[in-house]
């Protein structure tokens, strides 16, 4: 094959010798700079020929050669044989070899581009300036002059761009399913495939591949017009100048002139920031002598004059000049005049040191691209000897490059300032920096959010200033929409919707509505999603008028399609909030179902499903004009298309009642049940879909379900196929699921049961699935003996056979088994034998699937009377506590559990006491799971069976617990704080709260808080009295931690006892007031919570004088400043107000309300408004009576009246 | 600068409430909340309203309608005030 393309490719070449023309200044007009000026859309409402500047037809080549720097050698230009590309793949394994080895396996890549798919991709194909201007300016004579050069250009075609389109050809079909699966959500998924029409604009930059005049045929190869092509994805191709061309040694060595001048722009990526003065410092920094181009004369000099051709550069030549690449680029092969050298080394590698930047400061890292934009800082130029403008965009750079790459300090005053002076910058200074710093290929995630942050505080600030960059900041925004990371998508719509308030409707649409009918897919998509953020910003009603003309547009079916797809969007985006306006946009892309285009067709149905999607369970009546073109069209079409029809028509039939509905399940049935054989994925999953939606409906009777649906259903669905993909397999349970609730357990069931014996296991989970959920749902009632008795054979085959590590099986036998309760009496023996031949397998997962299924069903056991079988599956279990892996371990104490929680602790067997001193050194093992299971069964036998161990037992358990309070997991401290207080309350709490006061003085703050919630507990479960005594004992030991342990309890104790509180104030009272008044502000902020749980229980109970008395002492803290100790004394205030009334504490306030001190007055005004919000009646009567004053009355007689 | 701890933003919360106050508050602003409380709490009381009817001699809608009169401007005018403006 490639033999036949090199031949063809000779022949190009050939002719393209002869066709040397000066294009390349013709090129070079094209081209728009991004500093050049401010892209106006000025062209919106000009319907002038804006085409001419397109080359009028799309090329085929995979556009993610274009810009991935990475893949640069690889795709080389193959000028010659297989030999050429050998070399070229050497030269790819070296590239390959200059991976970064540091870089994490497997883990995505912080660098967006790096990650981004294909299609993803394509954004950075985008130009900020818009192409169209072009078009604008130069709308007279010049277009003549134009256009046959253009032709001309087109005829040479390059012929790597033929060698890649042909390879390209050779991996069409996997390209397409790659494309399919991109978007696969969106079964539109086909309109990526931009169908080629001669007359198309294209754009500059890319270089055409399809030959549009007749009289060019024989100079490309014929088969690019085969109609498999034009069905290609339009990707965009790397142009012949973006590549780095690499020497070959071979004849045609200097065809191409080898790596191209330095500092010239492209406008993909900035060149702002690399202005002349600094393309001489990168020449020195990152070019070196080595890779330095070479003069005329250096040639003249080293070449032989025999031999040798001076030859015209190629046609289509033009140098690379994005320095990103020319970074990356491999270096040039090519002898320089100095000879051989050693490589330089690259002296600017930073090692860790930060790196000053002149008027920045020290900046944590400074990225090899960021000179492409920054470099301009480091020329060492005095400021003062530049002009305002000049200065202005340094000032933008220094702040852009503190925010970006600087410390969360720096990037805060960077960004405060360039959101306060961004007025003065200006939009243009502004945006021309920052956007070109988000095309950026080295951007990663942080960065992004950063200068997207940027640009929406900026936003606010210009205000309608931003109108002439509307689309420049669209095309950089628009992207954000379809990224896969949900945060940029918000983050995106943020902006986007900032934007369209600060612009402005007109101009919003002014300037995207160009990009509706654009030959790129990609930007179509994008713009649609832009105006659906727009639509929910400024609301539907606005837009409409606008979504009716460019959903009708005649001009081009992109038109239309770009239209329906924003419905499609803004319903997708706003939800039920479409409702209001659900009948207009119906009306407005009805007609769509009977467009000549299939795009449009399938759009607009998969716009339909979303409008539908939105508005249900409402909204019916709106479909009623769509309804009879979307029967009629399901009759008609096949493919990709009826799958759209078919999926609105699902979500439409969901909306309908129940007569309706029936009538129009039935009609979609029969084409549905044909399209059970489809072999589209695609197809299949929505067919499931509205098989479930149909199901759904009231109006589809069972016994409709049963003749008509279920024997095709299981047929074409219940495959091991479908079980092997993961969505088909959840759509089959789902669908499953919903024909059973209308046909019942039994008529499902009896056709999949089987399946548990399938030898595939997917396929066994699939049914497992399905079978627990019916279960779950419909319960077993109607599963008669025989049935029964397959379901329970198979259940306990697949349970047998299982091989995966998840739960699924396991939860669904346990769901049958509990469902079916006395019934499953006579199977109980065979499960049990099982299960006690499994704990014994040799295999680790096997005995823990045995263990977890014991927890399953015990409880049926139970009702089934099978206490003989528990007690022997108990003995087993409690025969392998030794097991070693602490995963099987937990699951045969949580199996121990279950069982003793089922028998109950007298007719445990084995015996308790024998039990729990087996449980006593598992408690060490410091696997989580197994410290979960083993507390939870220690505290439940401590609950329940605490009389059955000797007290002497229960302490040496205590002190394993405390060890369990250094435990991460909470679930595992709470259990073994509450087994502290089954212990005691077994045992008496003296011992206990020994050891828990000792324990008081350990150092851990978690293991003393723990102990501090224990002791509460145990003073809960034993009586308060039993415990205070000793506690408030303790509280004279001098040492801080002890001493707030003890306030500490006191608290927890108080907030537990609740109103039992008020018989232990008077005891604690004395206490508090020494804690009140320490030196140490833990002390006070304990007491102080202390007083506000106490103060909290005793509501109403007349305590009024103890908390008054307590008040007294709380109150001098109200001018402490430290936060943890403020907040609690204003809660503790607010907790007395609750016992004494806002009376006392107004009473309180008015002394510090008008004081002379500011910092005083704050306090008390706090206390004052706390007190307002929670009970202002209760103030009325106790405001004091002022006196009125020569200007104002403000007393108060009504309050003075007595009758 | 944090001065009452993590809950700083309850000033904030406050400040929405009309009626609390801050450091700031005026004595003539303080009254003005107290009397429109105080008559509000009247109003909303049937049996207070009820009283006052009665020490008034008055009906009990003339004494809602004074209530209510005498909310909007409690105690007169602003001291600050310019009495021209």
């Amino acid at each position: 094959m490639s033999d036949d393309f090199s031949a063809q490719i000779r022949k190009e070449r050939e002719k393209r010798e002869k066709l040397k023309a000066n294009i390349n200044q013709e090129n070079q007009s094209n081209f728009v700079s991004l500093s050049a000026g401010v892209a106006f859309d000025k062209d919106i409402y000009d319907t002038a020929d804006k085409f001419t500047d397109y080359v009028p037809e799309l090329e085929l080549e995979g556009e993610n050669n274009n810009f991935s720097i990475s893949n640069q050698t690889k795709k080389t230009k193959l000028t010659q044989d297989d030999v050429q590309k050998l070399i070229s793949e050497a030269k790819q394994e070296l590239a390959d070899e200059n991976i970064d080895p540091f870089k994490v396996d497997g883990a995505p890549s912080k660098v967006i581009s790096e990650r981004e798919n294909e299609y993803q991709a394509r954004r950075r194909n985008r130009i900020l300036s818009p192409e169209r201007i072009d078009a604008f300016k130069t709308p007279d004579s010049s277009q003549g002059k134009d256009k046959p050069l253009k032709k001309k250009r087109w005829d040479v075609v390059p012929e790597e761009d033929i060698k890649t389109v042909a390879l390209n050809k050779a991996s069409h079909m996997i390209a397409d399913n790659l494309g399919l699966s991109l978007s696969s959500s969106d079964i539109e998924s086909d309109a990526t495939r931009v169908e080629i029409k001669p007359k198309k604009r294209n754009r500059w930059d890319q270089t055409p591949l399809l030959v549009v005049s007749e009289d060019d045929i024989a100079a490309t190869p014929q088969h690019l017009s085969s109609s498999a092509n034009f069905e290609e994805t339009p990707k965009r191709t790397r142009s012949r100048w973006d590549e780095t061309p690499v020497i070959t040694h071979s004849d045609a060595m200097f065809t191409e002139t080898p790596i191209g001048n330095l500092g010239m722009a492209t406008p993909m990526i900035s060149h702002s920031a690399l202005a002349s003065n600094d393309s001489a410092i990168y020449m020195d920094q990152d070019v070196g002598p080595r890779n330095r181009f070479m003069t005329d004369e250096e040639l003249d000099q080293i070449l032989p004059n025999e031999g040798y051709e001076i030859l015209v550069e190629p046609t289509g030549y033009m140098p690379i000049r994005t320095p990103a690449r020319k970074l990356m680029a491999t270096p040039t092969p090519m002898v320089g005049v100095d000879g051989f050298a050693f490589q330089e080394e690259d002296r600017h590698q930073d090692y860790g040191v930060t790196k000053e930047i002149p008027g920045v400061g020290a900046l944590p890292f400074f990225k090899q691209d960021d000179i492409q934009f920054f470099g301009k800082l480091l020329d060492g130029q005095d400021e003062e000897s530049l002009e305002s403008e000049e200065i202005k965009d340094r000032t933008i750079k220094k702040l852009l490059l503190k925010i970006k790459n600087g410390a969360p300090q720096l990037r805060k005053s960077a960004m405060r300032d360039i959101t306060e002076n961004a007025r003065t910058y200006g939009a243009g200074a502004l945006f021309n920096n920052i956007l070109p710093l988000l095309m950026a290929p080295s951007l990663d995630d942080q960065e992004r959010h950063l200068l997207v942050k940027v640009i929406d505080r900026v936003l606010y600030r210009l205000g309608d200033l931003v109108r002439p960059y509307t689309h420049k900041i669209l095309v950089v925004i628009g992207p954000l929409l379809i990224d896969e990371d949900y945060y940029a998508r918000v983050e995106g719509r943020e902006i986007m919707s900032n934007l369209s308030k600060a612009a402005g409707l007109a101009t919003m649409i002014a300037a995207m509505r160009p990009d509706i009918d654009h030959i790129d897919e990609y930007v179509r998509n994008t713009t649609a999603r832009a105006f659906s953020v727009v639509a929910s910003t400024l609301g539907i009603p606005a837009l409409l008028p606008f979504l009716k003309a460019v959903c009708k547009s005649k001009k081009s079916w992109q038109a239309r399609h770009t239209g329906i797809k924003i419905i499609q969007q803004i319903a997708i985006l706003l939800g039920c909030a479409i409702l209001p306006h659900l009948k207009h946009l119906v009306e407005c892309i009805s007609h769509g179902l009977e467009d000549e285009q299939q795009k449009v067709r399938t759009i607009t149905a998969l716009a339909l499903a979303a409008l539908a999607e939105g508005a249900a369970p409402y909204g019916i009546e709106s479909f009623d004009l769509v309804l009879k073109p979307l029967w009629i069209g399901i009759t008609m079409y096949r493919g990709k298309g009826l799958a759209a029809f078919l999926k609105a028509i699902g979500f439409i039939i969901s909306l309908m009642d129940a007569e309706y509905a029936n009538y129009y399940t039935r009609e979609v049935m029969v084409i549905l049940i044909r399209e059970f054989q489809s072999p589209d994925e695609e197809m299949k999953k929505i067919v499931l879909k509205v098989v479930k939606q149909c199901a759904a409906t009231n109006g589809v009777s069972s016994d409709y379900i049963n003749d008509e649906i279920l024997p095709e259903f299981f047929k074409h669905f219940w495959i091991r196929r479908m079980a092997l993909d993961k969505r088909n397999y959840s759509q089959v349970v789902e669908t499953t699921v919903e024909l059973a609730n209308k046909v019942g357990v039994g008529a499902i069931m009896s056709k999949i049961v089987n399946g548990l014996k399938d030898e595939s296991e997917p396929f066994r989970k699939m049914v497992m699935e399905t079978l627990e959920e019916i279960v779950s749902n419909l319960g077993s009632a109607d599963i008669d003996s025989r049935l029964e008795e397959q379901l329970m054979d198979g259940v306990l085959y697949a349970f047998q056979e299982q091989q995966g590590e998840d739960q699924l099986i396991l939860n669904g036998f346990g769901t049958i088994i509990n469902s079916l309760g006395v019934r499953a009496k006579p199977y109980l023996q065979q499960i049990t034998s099982a299960l006690l031949w499994r704990l014994n397998n040799q295999n680790a997962r096997t005995r823990q699937q045995a263990a977890d299924l014991v927890v399953k069903v015990a409880l049926v056991m139970k009702v089934c009377g099978e206490f003989e079988l528990m007690a022997n599956i108990g003995v087993t279990l409690y025969e392998y506590l030794g097991e070693e892996y602490p995963e099987v371990l937990g699951s045969i104490l949580g199996g121990l559990k279950a069982i003793v929680n089922v028998i109950g602790m007298t007719d445990m067997n084995p015996p308790i006491k024998d039990l729990l001193p087996r449980l006593t050194p598992i408690l060490k093992n410091r696997h989580e799971k197994v410290q979960e299971n083993c507390i939870d069964l220690v505290g439940r036998i401590a609950d329940r069976g605490a009389e059955y161990v000797s007290a002497r037992e229960w302490m040496r358990i205590c002190f394993e617990l405390l060890e369990l309070l250094k435990a991460h997991k909470k679930a595992i401290r709470r259990a073994a704080v509450n087994t502290f207080g089954y212990i005691a309350k077994a045992i008496g709490p003296q011992d206990v709260l020994a050891t828990l006061l000792n324990n008081l003085k350990v150092q851990e703050r978690q293991n003393r808080v723990c102990t501090t919630v224990a002791i509460a507990i145990v003073a809960e479960s034993c009586a308060p009295y039993t415990v205070l005594p000793a506690l408030m004992n303790e509280y004279r030991v001098p040492e801080l931690n002890v001493q707030n342990g003890v306030l500490k309890s006191l608290s927890f104790l108080f907030e537990y006892i609740g109103d039992m509180g008020k018989d232990y104030i008077n005891a604690v009272t004395p206490l508090l007031e020494d804690a009140l008044i320490d030196r140490d502000l833990v002390h006070r902020q304990q007491a102080a919570s202390t007083i506000k749980h106490m103060a909290l229980g005793v509501v109403g109970a007349g305590c009024e004088v103890q908390i008054l008395h307590l008040l007294n002492y709380l109150l001098p803290n109200i001018l402490e400043t430290s936060p943890h100790l403020i907040v609690a004394v204003l809660e503790a205030i607010e907790a007395c107000r609750m016992v004494l009334g806002s009376g006392v504490i107004l009473k309180y306030c008015l002394q510090g309300l008008f004081h002379p001190a500011k910092r005083i007055r704050e306090v008390y005004w706090r206390i004052y408004n706390m007190m307002y919000v929670g009970n202002q009646d209760a103030l009325v009567p106790f405001y004091f009576s002022v006196e009125d004053d020569e200007k104002n009355y403000y007393q108060r007689c009504e309050l003075d009246y007595i009758l | 600068m944090d001065k009452f701890g993590m809950n700083n933003q309850t000033d904030h919360n406050f400040s929405k409430y009309v009626g609390t106050g801050n450091p700031d508050t005026t004595k003539h602003e303080w009254m003005n909340n107290q009397l429109r409380d105080t008559y509000a709490y009247l109003i909303a009381n049937d049996s207070l309203t009820t009283y006052i009817a009665l020490a008034e001699g008055e009906s009990i809608s003339r004494v809602r309608f004074n209530c209510l009169e005498k909310m909007i401007f409690p105690c007169g005018p602003s001291p600050d005030k310019n009495p021209e403006e």
